[in-house]
């Protein structure tokens, strides 16, 4: 109790002025543009955008596994638990990795190595980073598929011997078995069936509880997001539009382009009601337009926004919102102005 | 006045594997009015791509008939099918792989025009070509492009000129919007939406996703290994589910809405593969109401419970 | 009106080509540049052959006063047992072993590809035969084949490109069938089937189109091989007939003065190791270069 009342007010994850660009062959693709994310401990985050908006470079990033070249990133500070990883040699973050920060990728099926047993890959990571020898980190595995429900006695199967849902459960014991401060989930229900994804989500909210995991869910399904983050912030072109707590983001939406991906959304109260797309494409990401970069697909779009990229501005103690339209006076978006 | 225009029965399809028969769609019904859409639902490998196809006979059924204004056109030989193609088309899942990498967008479009020798002269293919991208919103200026310069959505534009390209009557949308992000989903979706209102045209929409079908479409099925176990108007179907496995996937659906409250019905385990398949009802072992004696008796049969209203379970067949 | 507005679309907006993008990924690589410089060169020499030598004074006559000369200003690759400008006929050599291993691989192009494709499409008993024929063919060693060929039809130069070709249609056949295999369960052949294409239509309109880099590599890599298996026939006398400057051919008469006029097989089997080098070094570079996977 009194470490959890130490730990309260610190971050898991300090990030700022994040910036990805890879400079290819065909230009310089801006993948993310300068971002500030910040998680307390015992938080969700939900980072949502569409393709190409930058979210899993932005994880990448905060990994280090950004490829360079071509990859190029910059930041002015990038804090795990408190400790600076922007110097630190290639072994550390080996170190790092898997056991304060670990990560689970969208495709399951390409995320197991298909010569090794379910229970060998579960263990390697504990090997590695609990200096446990083989015997106890087998029998730590075990415990591990079981945490996620799956018999122990199918440690010595291997992955295609699993399902879809049943190796992401496998890489879901992986991403904990070091009990990481931190875990990344990119997409990790995107490949399966709904009937299951509902169990994996489920158990990964039960297990984050759990463990006093932290947590960054990487989506773009806003349903996903509403079920089990606590914060929010959505991305646009390598940029945070809007962030703050899901009851800012989902009840006090600021930002056109919040408000165009719920417009998007089929309503599932009211079937025959027309869908509200935005309109137009995602930018380029090697030639985004000038200032703000939605605005060529926003209604509320006036001259100004072309001018200058609009500032991440505070609203309220926690929400925060990029748009300048809000500088007019009396400016509200639909759906606001409805409620 | 009832104006049917597809009439599916006893669909069956089944594949030969190594371990036994696959029974990828066993004894699918089901009838669609001329103008309507119908939605079919269920999880991967349920058989609901297999029964798209099924009916276009680009696979082959196994045996069953469809009814397509009143021919059967399981019966129909290869040359007089290929005729009947103009009036039932098809569009793809995947926009990234169901257009030929070597063609351009025109020549993509034009091709159904050519090979059915819709239209002869180059200029007026060129000109349908220009009409068609116009109606499915394509800029002319993408007329010579390849489809790996372009995006998902703009591709998928494509994907549905092709299939207007010969005035189809009817349409089965293989998941059309499942690989593209929700503000380009929302665009197709509503393009199809007016294509069919200008048009006149008939959709099967087949689908995961239960919250576009319940947008799209104005009768749903809901399949699973292989056999609809629910069909009911939409409206109906959402506010009334009856059948245990429905029920169950309705719950599941992540809403993004705070107040949304409902109570999540978990299922057990998943899917099991369609090899070989006992003679009980097929979501017994999934079932979290399953009774043995009575479930596990024979396959259960569709009965309309209310009007419209069709469920294939024991435990819910009355009213 | 509307069709002016439509032909201008049309025109306005020309299309990319792929021949440009494919010397745009081309361009990068080194070694593909020197091999494609290398063989351009021995083509061009060859297609001047006549122009330079003329084929019955230098190349067939006898000089017997000039027997044997070691290389020189005069001759710079010297001069064999009978008196002719080793340059000379390693130079319109070149034409024979250039004719000889493109005629052969074309002969296996259209054999091999026919084949494959319609095995790869149809499959079935088709399939299962056509592939067992290419296992019994591939387990025989090419030359030996091409020996059986070459003694059962007689010498010439027409049954050693058949011969080489025949050898290499089996390689053909399987990259083809393997090509198809991939193309063929791709979703853009199912949707040629719903607008109501033939098979044959689907074969030649969609297929092989997406098949041709493939198969383009492939032979260039094959003409190489096929030069030298050429070559090894005529080595052993089996090739084109006697007076005609064969590389092979030189080899072998070279070979009994090899002690003391290396030169005389030095320069032909250069010449062959350098025609053959520059096919492989363009071939792989073409690979890379037409290989979807690699772009961007």
């Amino acid at each position: 109790m009194s470490e959890k009342e130490i730990t309260r007010n610190e971050k898991i994850l300090d990030v700022k002025n994040l910036s990805v660009r890879f400079e290819t062959e065909d230009g310089i693709v801006r993948a993310v543009n300068g971002i500030d994310l910040d998680l307390g401990y015992h938080r969700t985050l939900g980072l949502v955008g569409e393709t190409g908006a930058g979210k899993t470079t932005t994880a990448l990033a905060l990994l280090r596994l950004v490829q360079s070249p071509p990859g190029v990133v910059e930041c002015d500070k990038l804090e795990i638990g408190g400790r600076d990883i922007r110097e630190l040699s290639i072994e550390h973050m080996e170190q790092i990795r898997g056991k304060d920060i670990s990560m689970i990728f969208q495709d399951p099926m390409t995320a197991l190595n298909p010569v090794f047993t379910v229970g060998d890959q579960i263990a390697e990571s504990l090997e590695l980073h609990e200096h446990l020898n083989h015997e106890q980190a087998l029998e730590r595995a075990g415990d591990m598929l079981e945490m996620v429900g799956i018999p122990r006695a199918r440690g010595k199967e291997y992955p295609h011997q699993f399902s879809g849902g049943m190796k992401q459960r496998v890489v879901i014991a992986i991403a904990l078995a070091c009990n990481p401060k931190l875990l990344i989930a990119d997409e990790p229900t995107t490949a399966l069936d709904v009937t299951i994804q509902a169990q994996v989500l489920e158990l990964m909210n039960d297990l984050k509880t759990k463990y006093d995991t932290s947590m960054i869910m990487i989506t773009h399904d806003l349903g996903i997001v509403a079920e089990v983050c606590d914060e929010v912030a959505v991305m646009y072109a390598g940029r945070i539009i809007e962030k703050g707590t899901l009851e800012d983001v989902f009840r006090e939406t600021m930002h056109p382009y919040t408000e165009g991906l719920f417009n998007s959304l089929p309503n599932i109260k009211n079937r025959t009601a027309r869908l509200k797309p935005i309109m137009g494409l995602m930018p380029d990401p090697t030639n985004l337009p000038p200032g703000c970069a939605f605005a060529p697909r926003c209604n509320y779009a006036t001259e100004e926004c072309s001018k200058e990229v609009p500032e991440l501005k505070a609203v309220s103690q926690t929400h925060k919102c990029a748009c300048c339209a809000y500088e007019r006076e009396g400016f509200c978006i639909e759906r606001r102005a409805k409620k | 006045m009832s104006d049917t225009i597809l009439d599916v029965r006893h669909l069956k399809k089944y594949f030969k594997t190594g371990k036994g028969m696959l029974h990828a769609v066993d004894d699918v019904s089901f009838t669609i009015e001329r103008g309507k859409t119908l939605g079919l639902v269920g999880e991967s490998g349920c058989g609901k791509s297999t029964t798209g196809r099924s009916v276009l006979r680009l696979i082959e059924p196994t045996s069953g008939e469809v009814f397509f204004e009143g021919k059967d056109i399981v019966k129909l030989s290869g040359g007089e099918m290929r005729k009947m193609r103009k009036d039932m088309q098809i569009i793809f899942q995947d926009p990234f792989s169901s257009l030929d990498p070597k063609k351009t967008v025109s020549q993509a479009i034009s091709e159904p025009i050519r090979i059915n020798k819709i239209l002869k002269n180059k200029r007026d293919i060129e000109d349908r070509v220009m009409e068609l991208m116009d109606t499915v919103g394509l800029a002319e200026r993408l007329v010579n492009t390849y489809p790996h310069e372009l995006d998902g959505g703009r591709r998928q534009r494509i994907g549905i000129a092709r299939a207007l390209a010969m005035e189809p009557k009817l349409i089965i949308c293989d998941e059309p919007v499942s690989a593209l992000d929700v503000s380009i989903q929302a665009q197709i979706l509503n393009l199809m939406d007016d294509l069919q209102d200008k048009l006149d045209l008939t959709y099967i929409f087949i689908t995961h996703d239960l919250a576009v079908v319940n947008h799209f479409a104005d009768e749903i099925a809901v399949m699973y290994l292989g056999g609809i176990v629910e069909k009911a108007p939409s409206e109906e179907l959402f506010t009334n589910p009856i059948h245990p496995y429905t029920r169950a996937l309705l719950s599941a659906i992540p809403v993004p809405d705070l107040d949304h409250k409902r109570e999540r019905i978990s299922l057990k385990g998943e899917i099991t593969s369609p090899v070989n398949l006992p003679n009980e009802c097929r979501f017994a072992n999934r079932c979290y109401e399953c009774q043995d004696k009575i479930c596990r008796a024979g396959i259960p049969p569709l009965v309309e419970v209310s009007p419209n209203h069709f469920v294939a379970c024991y435990l819910h067949n009355e009213k | 009106m509307a069709n002016e507005k439509e032909l201008r679309a049309h025109q306005k907006y020309k299309k990319r080509s792929s021949l440009g993008m494919v010397w745009h990924q081309l361009k990068k690589n080194k070694g593909a540049i020197i091999g494609l410089i290398l063989i351009s060169l021995v083509i061009i020499l060859a297609l001047c052959a006549p122009l330079i030598y003329d084929y019955k004074q230098d190349i067939v006559k006898n000089h017997v006063r000039e027997r044997m000369l070691y290389p020189s200003a005069e001759h710079p690759f010297g001069t064999d047992d009978l008196g002719r400008d080793i340059l000379a006929r390693v130079i319109w050599g070149a034409r024979y072993s250039l004719a000889v291993g493109v005629v052969a691989v074309l002969f296996a192009l259209v054999v091999g590809v026919t084949l494959g494709a319609i095995a790869g499409y149809v499959g079935g008993v088709f399939e299962d035969i056509v592939m067992r024929v290419c296992d019994i063919f591939s387990s025989i060693p090419s030359v030996l084949l091409a020996i059986a060929v070459v003694s059962a039809m007689g010498k010439s130069t027409v049954n050693l490109m058949i011969a080489v070709g025949l050898a290499s249609s089996a390689p053909f056949t399987r990259v083809a069938r393997a090509a198809v295999l991939v193309v063929r369960d791709e979703e853009y052949i199912e949707a040629a089937k719903a607008i109501g294409m033939r098979d044959w239509q689907i074969i030649l309109e969609h297929i092989l189109p997406n098949c041709v880099s493939q198969i383009i590599v492939q032979a260039t890599l094959r003409v190489g091989s096929a030069i030298i298996s050429a070559a090894q026939l005529s080595f052993l006398g089996l090739g084109v007939p006697a007076p005609a400057p064969e590389w092979g051919a030189m080899l072998s008469s070279g070979r009994q003065f090899i002690r003391d006029y290396s030169y005389m097989t030095l320069f032909p089997g250069l010449a062959i190791m350098l025609c053959v080098l520059s096919l492989n070094l363009l071939g792989d570079g073409l690979r890379d270069a037409l290989d979807p996977k690699l772009k961007r």
